[in-house]
């Protein structure tokens, strides 16, 4: 049985799907077999983010109402084989999505997949709620600024009493995903430190995400960020949150620590 | 013709109390209503949607007057659910019902029986005046979780958190309140008329406090406090704060 994942985060705009596509890209290069499924009917954007959207045919709503199979609307990526997507609808609205169809399609990509991964809509509503209904793990996506902290902290309260797991008594694993941080503006005051974040929502850290202009540079491609540049700062940082998603126990690391060429020398002759 | 029961079974009626706020109205209602503006106006939304009790107890005020505050109140969403203090003749249909004893109940009142005579009462030891009945151990809880933005976390005697309190959340209790962590949200002790009650917090980023209806806001705190280890209690009707450190 696969592992489902909801990517989530209150407040839009954080890079949610963004990171749904990367990091699902990152777990399918790692050998697994994902599948991402866009939970944002209406404003579907992730088959634009994987480079998938003129090979739409069906979505999840046409699947979840009868009129398609599961397997006609999966659709392949065309770099990595072991990676699939189910889009979203972009005519329909969220009424579409009921609570016994999202969890029959759930329930047959747990025995397909090793993950599956729910790219949430931004807000509380019911497509939110549907994404994070079935899930085992969560990932909650942050941005250092205090809307969107106080947003997920929000979700995470949701996470806790909403879900299935929560209503069976069972705690959710989840994970904070911190995207777009900038050390220098941290450092400078502008953004909130990463030590400030964790402090207010309290869950772990599965990783810090650079802003970057490598992220928008491959979504205007079409492609996850860790497959359009594999050693760009950005999706390395993927691929470390993957490692920690897996188990692994890395060494958090803030991006842009990296000092010049004579702060190496310096750094190391002090060491 | 006589009526028929065709329905054997009854309409189930049941008691039960709720936990309301209770607005104390003072003459003359322009300068009061004046100062609920401006709470409200520092606390968003804190009225909206909460059942209110309008409390008009020693008030000289006649029907017009009291239909006209309600109205007011309206206007600025509150809405009353119930008047006490009221003289039954000033309640019309048109107003809300009487409430009366709203003070913490039980659910149902226990038929105390009478303290029967202690039969032989060995050697002539004097039966010391029947202690007062311990009072009855309110509900308090203990929550070991964050509490999270837009929860409501209420009972009626203690809360004790095992965490950080967030922006947007809140802590309501009949008795006192302790937070070992960061309290950031709203959090209102002695709420069942408690003035004993004190709210304590590792860290003070606090929305609002209150204690049996004595509030403060973000901006009245004193700022030396923000980000101290702070306990609040009530001075008679000063509400108080001083740092725990």
């Amino acid at each position: 049985m696969g592992k489902v994942i909801v990517v989530t985060s209150g407040k839009g705009g954080v890079g949610k799907t963004t990171s749904s596509a990367a990091l699902g890209a990152a777990l399918a290069q790692s050998g697994d077999k994902v599948v991402v499924v866009d939970f944002d009917v209406g404003l579907r954007n992730l088959d634009l983010i994987m480079g998938a959207e003129r090979r739409v045919v069906y979505d999840l709503v046409n699947v979840i109402q009868g009129e398609a199979k599961l397997t006609q609307a999966l659709i392949r990526d065309k770099r990595v084989e072991t990676l699939y997507l189910l889009p979203a609808s972009q005519t329909r609205d969220k009424d579409n999505l009921t609570s016994e169809g999202v969890e029959k399609v759930i329930g047959a990509l747990k025995s397909h997949f090793d993950w599956v991964i729910c790219d949430s809509p931004a807000g509380i509503e019911r497509g939110a709620t549907l994404a994070m209904r079935h899930a085992d793990i969560a990932i909650v996506v942050t941005n250092p600024e205090v809307s969107s902290v106080r947003d997920s902290d929000r979700i995470i309260g949701l996470l806790d009493s909403k879900t299935l797991k929560a209503e069976n008594g069972e705690r959710m694993e989840k994970h904070l995903l911190l995207t777009r941080y900038d050390p220098a503006r941290a450092e400078r005051g502008d953004m909130l430190k990463v030590d400030d974040v964790l402090e207010i929502l309290s869950i772990p850290l599965l990783g810090i995400i650079p802003e970057s202009m490598d992220v928008l540079r491959a979504s205007n491609i079409g492609s996850p960020v860790t497959l359009a540049d594999e050693r760009s700062a950005p999706a390395l940082a993927y691929f470390d949150a993957v490692r920690r998603l897996k188990g692994e126990n890395l060494p958090m690391t803030i991006p842009g620590e990296k000092r010049g060429f004579f702060g190496k020398i310096f750094g190391r002759k002090a060491a | 013709m006589t009526a028929v029961l065709t329905q054997p079974r009854p309409i189930r009626l049941k008691g039960r109390s709720y936990l309301a706020l209770t607005l104390t109205p003072e003459l003359p209602f322009e300068d009061w209503l004046v100062r609920l503006d401006d709470l409200a106006g520092r606390s968003a939304g804190f009225f909206l949607r909460r059942p209110v009790v309008l409390d008009v107890e020693g008030l000289e005020i006649d029907r017009a007057q009291l239909r006209d505050l309600v109205g007011k109140l309206g206007a600025r969403n509150v809405r009353i659910m119930g008047i006490e203090g009221a003289r039954p003749s000033m309640l019309g249909n048109d107003l809300p019902p009487a409430m009366s004893g709203g003070k913490t109940t039980g659910d149902i009142e226990e038929p105390t029986a009478e303290p029967a005579k202690e039969a032989p009462v060995a050697e002539s030891v004097a039966v010391t005046p029947a202690a007062p009945l311990p009072a009855k151990a309110v509900a308090s809880i203990i929550v070991t979780q964050p509490v999270r933005s837009g929860q409501s976390i209420f009972a009626e005697g203690d809360v004790t958190i095992v965490g950080s309190v967030a922006s947007g959340a809140e802590v309501i209790a009949g008795g006192s309140i302790h937070i070992y962590g960061t309290l950031r949200g709203r959090a209102m002790a002695g709420t069942l008329g408690n003035a004993e009650a004190r709210i304590f917090c590792r860290k003070l980023e606090a929305e609002l406090v209150g204690i049996d209806g004595y509030y403060k806001t973000a901006e009245d705190l004193e700022p030396s406090l923000r980000g101290k280890p702070v306990q609040f209690w009530l001075e008679g009707e000063t509400f108080t704060g001083g740092s725990l450190a």
